[in-house]
């Protein structure tokens, strides 16, 4: 039997021939996310495993079915961890569709997002060609970014085959401390905080409680405890991982979930529905019946755009619309790296 | 780099045309053709390239840049963006068929929100004034390229800069959110947003860095950064180059991100210190300077870590900077690295390749071997924490040999750079200088793929054409070069 690389690129070959749909799949732990897609199930995790991790270079290469656990585990061994502490959601999570959907977790206002720590990756494009972009090192300006490009693309423009992230240290010491504020409050001393030299790597404001962690050498975080004082939550840890995964109360049950992408000094979104800030305030999660358009409308009254993030009317596509120049360029780099057509059709917007 | 000018006679009659043309909505100062008006633009930074543009145009807010394009796609002239023109890699070379559009003029800071902690900001104004403009609010832009005071943010978008402090807060396509960007049909699209994400295709990634080749950003949001309360740099002098390698990866193993991390070897500092007196000393193989920002707790915490893994990884002579000026003085050194090293040669022509930090000993020895079989000298300063390596080699521009050996020293240490699985530019960009050595480090599905990107932006290719990535065609060229060595290099096109 031939490596995966090569059964991969052949069954794209044969799919751009017959302009028949692939639908790439890596743990299956986000296919909620998006729109429905169409295709004969195009497997990765059969490649997998770490290929390089060199601690004192700050760079793990692996290739896309591993594991996001197996991942993290083998970066804690040596104290580090992926900055973005990307969200795993069902558990099955890969590094393949961790970038390919490039969602970032609480940390990502404070340490960057997916695409930030992404330094290199190599991929097949519609063509069945094996291609590297980026590399290993922390700095590289040869050729596009086409490592970022693809980051966050949902799989339209090519099958990821192998990441290289930059590593971040594990804290020595954190903590997260926690305020009874109203969302109003919150979203001011998130904003007036972030302008501070704090070591502040995450905030969320939910239920009339506002959640603050802190991070770094002891002494500061200590000192910043005394600063900004609050009560201090007795398993800080578990609370910001069950908000990654969306395992926290506020994301139980059916209605539909939006999540709304604003400048973190926008004002409260004045819409029906529990909120739930993360982000500083640039990240507002809404629960709520009303209708896409008006989500819509307040998100880009707010110089924002909002996801159909789980449930909700599927006749509104999950992503905002496109101005069209927007649209008419994302055809195009649709075009350029997968021509025939066949990589996740309408997952991002129903035109390609 | 080598080569005389070139001049590619003018051709009157489409200058007339496309001057005309301009005219039409442009003030007369606005567009310049008189050679004496155009030489000034005739090169950037890298001045060994020359070419005088056929027009020059100086617009003063984005509707103009949008008409400008808009005409020059409707005439198919090609347009080669500038900003303070202080690239490296002749990025902004004009060509002399086509029109420099120069930014300069678009100098104005829109709007500062120290509340949202952003800058909205024109492509021409200088990086150092934004961190200016916020200074009083605690704030400051983290990238700092090291021509800071007179490089414009609009040419640090085109070429993704860096600076002294990316290990920790990134290169500028880490530090901007949102761009507004003129494409070549003269039409305006915003990527990137108000918040930290856009709906669709990250694009704000794809234009940063994109050398002018995609569109023209006319307005940049930037994202400004609480001022560390304070910060204090460790000098750590070592007997050899791969015992200061090692001691880099000996902090960055403890769990430290340092601010700024930079390696000089014995070159640079006998260049460096009778020029500044850094207070480096002479006999020292190599130097690290390695610098802890943040709050107070944290900066003791660190300096006291950095400075015992300093002494275990055997440095002979650890010092911590005392109080702010001594901090100064001690980066003073770093910072006139590349003027101290002019000073002991007509000229001096520096390198940016990238590699895994691990590698340095090897590359370094590499480069020693490479100054005997060139017979030129090279001083190495090295942003360690990131492994981007400017090694800078001595040579005499009037002397055609010497010239000829240093542009081939060059090609050979980003050979290096590559085979040890790095990069042939960290943040000086391709430009024209780099663009053979693009057929090294890509292959031509990889090409095909860069030039499928540039037509979805730019299907005639007008914006900066020549630049960044070089045609497949070329790329044979230069492969059967490297076989028949020392034949004229592609004969069809001009050299400059």
């Amino acid at each position: 039997m031939s490596d995966p690389v090569t059964q991969f690129a052949d069954a794209i070959r044969s799919a751009a021939d017959g302009k028949r749909p692939l639908n790439i799949r890596g743990g299956g732990s986000k296919t909620f996310y998006g729109n429905p897609t169409i295709g004969e199930t195009l497997d990765v995790t059969t490649y997998r495993g770490i290929i390089e991790y060199e601690p004192t270079e700050l760079v793990i290469t692996a290739r896309a079915g591993t594991p996001l656990a197996d991942i993290e585990a083998a970066m804690r061994e040596q104290g580090q961890m992926l900055g973005f502490e990307p969200p795993h959601f069902g558990g099955n999570a890969t590094l393949g569709g961790c970038i390919a959907a490039g969602l970032s977790g609480p940390r990502r206002p404070y340490a960057g997002s997916a695409r930030d720590f992404v330094l290199g990756l190599r991929l097949l494009d519609g063509r069945g060609s094996d291609l590297h972009f980026g590399g290993q090192v922390m700095k590289n300006v040869a050729g596009y970014d086409v490592s970022r490009l693809i980051t966050g693309s949902l799989g339209t423009l090519g099958v990821i085959l192998e990441v290289s992230l930059k590593a971040l240290p594990l804290p020595p010491s954190e903590l997260t401390l926690c305020r009874e504020q109203t969302q109003c409050e919150a979203l001011a001393l998130m904003n007036e905080w972030a302008g501070k030299p704090l070591p502040i790597t995450a905030t969320c404001h939910v239920d009339g409680r506002m959640y603050v962690r802190l991070a770094g050498a002891t002494p500061a975080v200590h000192s910043a405890l005394a600063k900004l004082g609050g009560e201090t939550l007795a398993d800080g840890a578990t609370f910001w991982r069950e908000l990654r995964d969306q395992r926290h109360a506020f994301f139980a049950g059916e209605s539909p979930l939006w999540r709304v992408s604003l400048p973190s000094i926008a004002p409260e979104l004045q819409m029906s529905g529990a909120q739930l800030i993360e982000w500083g305030g640039a990240l507002r999660w809404l629960r709520s019946d009303s209708d896409a358009m008006s989500i819509r409308k307040a998100a880009r009254n707010g110089d924002g755009h909002a996801t159909r993030f789980r449930g909700g009317d599927p006749r509104s596509g999950a992503f905002h619309p496109l101005p069209s120049p927007m649209l008419k360029l994302h055809k195009r780099v649709k075009q350029a790296m997968d021509p025939a057509g066949i990589f996740n059709p309408g997952r991002l917007y129903t035109d390609f | 780099m080598s080569a005389p000018v070139h001049a590619i006679p003018v051709d009157f009659e489409r200058q007339r045309a496309v001057c005309a043309a301009l005219r039409a909505f442009m003030p007369e100062h606005g567009v310049l053709f008189e050679r004496e008006d155009v030489t000034p633009y005739e090169c950037d930074g890298l001045s060994a390239y020359r070419q005088v543009p056929m027009v020059v145009v100086l617009p003063e807010n984005e509707e103009q840049v949008c008409a400008i394009l808009e005409t020059c796609y409707a005439l198919r002239v090609p347009v080669t963006a500038r900003g303070a023109g202080t690239g490296l890699s002749g990025g902004a070379l004009p060509l002399g068929n086509g029109v420099l559009l120069s930014m300069a003029k678009l100098m104005k800071i829109v709007a500062l929100d120290p509340l949202a902690r952003t800058a909205r900001v024109q492509p021409g104004v200088r990086n150092l004034s934004i961190s200016e403009a916020a200074a009083p609010h605690g704030l400051y832009y983290a990238p700092d390229p090291s021509s800071q005071i007179a490089c414009s943010i609009g040419g640090n978008v085109a070429e993704n800069s860096g600076g002294v402090h990316c290990l920790k807060y990134g290169l500028t396509v880490h530090n901007v959110l949102k761009l507004r960007v003129a494409t070549i049909e003269g039409e305006i699209i915003e990527v990137g947003g108000g918040g930290l994400d856009a709906a669709g295709y990250d694009l704000l990634a794809l234009m940063t860095g994109s050398e002018g080749l995609l569109g023209v950003v006319t307005e940049i949001t930037v994202k400004l950064l609480p001022r560390p309360e304070c910060a204090q740099v460790v000098l750590a002098a070592f007997d050899d180059v791969a015992t200061a390698g090692q001691a880099v990866a000996n902090v960055i193993a403890a769990g430290i991100i340092p601010a700024g991390m930079e390696m000089m070897d014995q070159p640079a500092i006998l260049a460096v210190e009778p020029f500044v007196n850094a207070g480096y000393p002479t006999d020292a193989a190599g130097i690290l300077l390695c610098e802890s920002d943040g709050t107070r707790e944290e900066v003791a915490d660190e300096i006291s870590r950095i400075e015992r893994i300093m002494e275990d990884s055997g440095a002979h002579l650890v010092r911590v900077s005392r109080d702010e000026s001594e901090r100064l003085r001690f980066w003073a050194g770093r910072k006139a690295a590349f003027p101290a090293v002019g000073r002991l040669s007509p000229d001096y022509y520096c390198m940016d390749g990238t590699i895994p930090r691990k590698r340095l000993a090897e590359v370094l020895r590499g480069i020693t071997e490479m100054e005997k079989k060139y017979e030129l000298r090279c001083a190495n300063v090295f942003h360690a924490g990131d492994g981007n390596l400017h090694p800078l080699i001595l040579y005499d521009a009037n002397d055609r040999r010497q010239l000829q050996n240093a542009e081939d020293f060059g090609a050979e240490i980003l050979k290096l750079c590559i085979d040890v699985g790095g990069t042939i530019t960290g943040e000086h960009g391709v430009g024209v200088e780099k663009i053979d050595s693009m057929c090294v480090q890509f292959n031509s599905a990889e090409l095909e793929t860069f030039h499928a990107l540039k037509h979805a932006f730019d299907e005639h290719a007008l914006l900066n054409p020549g630049k960044a990535v070089p045609t497949l065609h070329r790329c044979a060229e230069f492969g059967r070069m490297h076989v028949h060595s020392g034949a004229e290099k592609f004969p069809e096109l001009p050299r400059f």
